[in-house]
């Protein structure tokens, strides 16, 4: 399991981003943060990480305290990250990734597994550079690919995964989600917005102001979001954590 | 033949003496290390000044013809002429790789000078790669001279590359180009400690609907230096690309330019150069999957040069 305690995160500025954010991240789930823009999930993601450090509080998996560790440290503990905005090489290839993900050469039918898993037609990818060549979508989607190739990985974290993607691919990656998720043994956590993913959600937790606003399972917590969404009005939301509490 | 000059074979040439089949040329520190001919494939010496001329055939195609050449001491300054002369409608790949070697004070260098008639509806693979090894004070110079004249709609595709350990390199390349003529240049160079690189390259469009495409990949590292300098002349309706891209680590300078001359309304010329540190996102992806940030840094760089 995965477990923020406590975390604040100020921006060097001085603005108070993370205002003490403790939530849990269940095993073999998928689990989604949710909230307004500027609430603080992507932030959150990037904590997990290990691309920002907290300013106070601690980060825990599976009972061990990563607080402290690196980028490289937590992604050899089990951490995969999929970036918002995908990362260009000039150089590198969609295939040099995957290996580099998977920690091993790949023959090309693994490959194309995981790029058709992203709506990708592998054959014409998996050679090509991973650099300005390539459209937003396109590197989004390998950029979803190198996280699903992480085999070793039990925590896969995607920080908005729908940006940028078109509607069929869109669907590929829901199922490829779904089938993460039935596989079980690996937990998923996605930083969202998008309802066809919150229907897929096993457990969502509500990021707004720095804090957790909310959370519970999504058939206490969705259909409040939904019709907030619709009406423009908040109304209550799953099980509003209180403002003091302390997990 | 020495060790030395088997081992440097081994790196330029990718494979071992032993295994080169058909034509093929050894130059060892300004001598004749090994030579063979094939049906199509002639290569004979120069009456003129040191070096050979390969005469490559019709019947050639997909045929490949090995000439490295290696200096492995130092004290040796070997000047060679190679000519190249590629018969219409043939279809060849050259590997012509250099390693120099120095174990003492004294400079190795080797000094190549190529020149390439190149006939209609040929085409040519070049293959080069070049490397300085050993552990003396000596410099290890390379300086590639490769002068190429293109016929009607040949093509031709220049892979060079400077792995490592080379002190000094001064490479001039330059090309006329032909009606329907295609030229593409991949020029990759590592630079390190106070090695010094130049590459000055002059392509002349001057049939109609030729066209050139030169990319250069470097990375300067340590308190290296290089210099990029290419000169494209669209003389008709002709298409020119040239990009130099460079990654600077340590302390590694890098001056880029890129000149396009038009001559023609329908001349059709780009050049693009970047130059810069391996960028932060970069490295923090890699690290993403579990790479440390050294290992970060080598992968960038060896795919940049691959």
């Amino acid at each position: 399991m995965l477990e923020l305690k406590n975390i604040r995160w100020r921006l060097p500025e001085g603005e108070e981003i993370l205002k003490g954010v403790n939530m849990k991240i269940p095993d073999g789930k998928l689990t989604v943060v949710t909230g307004p823009n500027g609430g603080g999930k992507t932030s959150i993601a990037k904590m997990i990480a290990g691309l920002y450090s907290p300013t106070e509080g601690e980060i825990f998996l599976d009972g061990t305290d990563i607080t402290e560790y690196n980028i490289t440290e937590r992604a050899r503990q089990g951490i995969a990250y999929a970036f918002q905005q995908p990362v260009r090489f000039k150089g590198l290839t969609v295939r040099d990734l995957i290996e580099t993900s998977a920690e091993r050469k790949l023959d090309n039918e693994f490959i194309c597994g995981i790029l058709g898993d992203v709506g990708l037609c592998a054959r014409e990818y998996m050679n090509r550079e991973a650099d300005a060549s390539l459209s937003g979508g396109e590197s989004k989607r390998i950029e979803i690919a190198t996280v699903l190739a992480r085999k070793n990985a039990s925590m896969l974290v995607f920080d908005e995964p729908e940006a940028g993607i078109d509607l069929w691919s869109f669907g590929s990656l829901i199922n490829a989600f779904e089938r993460l998720k039935n596989e079980g043994g690996r937990s998923l956590l996605i930083i969202s917005h998008q309802e066809r993913i919150m229907e897929i959600a096993d457990y969502i937790i509500v990021i707004s102001g720095g804090k957790v606003s909310a959370e519970g399972s999504r058939e206490e917590i969705l259909p409040g979001l939904l019709k907030e969404n619709s009406s423009g009005e908040k109304c209550p939301l799953g099980r509003t954590v209180p403002e003091k509490e302390d997990f | 033949m020495d060790s030395i000059t088997e081992k440097l074979l081994g790196i330029v040439s990718d494979r071992n003496v032993i295994s080169f089949k058909g034509a093929y040329n050894i130059r060892e520190n300004s001598g004749c290390a090994g030579r063979q001919s094939s049906e199509n494939i002639k290569i004979e010496n120069k009456s003129d000044n040191p070096g050979i001329v390969i005469k490559i055939g019709s019947g050639a195609q997909k045929e490949t013809v090995y000439i490295p050449a290696c200096v492995t001491r130092g004290g040796v300054n070997d000047l060679v002429y190679n000519d190249f002369y590629v018969e219409d409608g043939a279809d060849v790949i050259i590997v012509a790789g250099c390693g120099v070697h120095s174990d003492d004070e004294e400079e190795a260098r080797h000094n190549g000078i190529h020149r390439f008639f190149i006939g209609k509806n040929a085409r040519v693979l070049y293959k080069e790669k070049h490397i300085g090894t050993g552990n003396g004070s000596g410099a290890k110079r390379i300086d590639p001279v490769t002068d190429v004249v293109m016929d009607e709609n040949s093509y031709m595709e220049m892979d060079t590359m400077q792995i490592s350990g080379v002190t000094s390199t001064n490479r001039l390349t330059t090309a006329k180009l032909g009606a329907g003529a295609k030229l593409v240049i991949r020029e990759r160079l590592l630079t390190d400690g106070d090695e010094t690189a130049k590459s000055d390259f002059s392509v002349s469009l001057d049939g109609e609907d030729s066209g050139v495409d030169l990319v250069s990949r470097s990375v300067a590292k340590g308190n290296s230096y290089q210099e990029y300098h290419s000169v494209i002349k669209g003389n008709c309706r002709c298409t020119g690309h040239s990009e130099c891209d460079a990654i600077l680590a340590d302390n590694g300078r890098v001056n880029a330019a890129p000149e396009l001359y038009a001559g023609n309304i329908d001349a059709s010329l780009i050049h693009e150069a970047a130059i810069g540190k391996i960028a932060g996102e970069q490295i923090i992806k890699l690290r993403t999957l579990g790479l440390t940030e050294e290992e970060a840094e080598q992968k960038i760089i060896d795919g940049f040069l691959k």
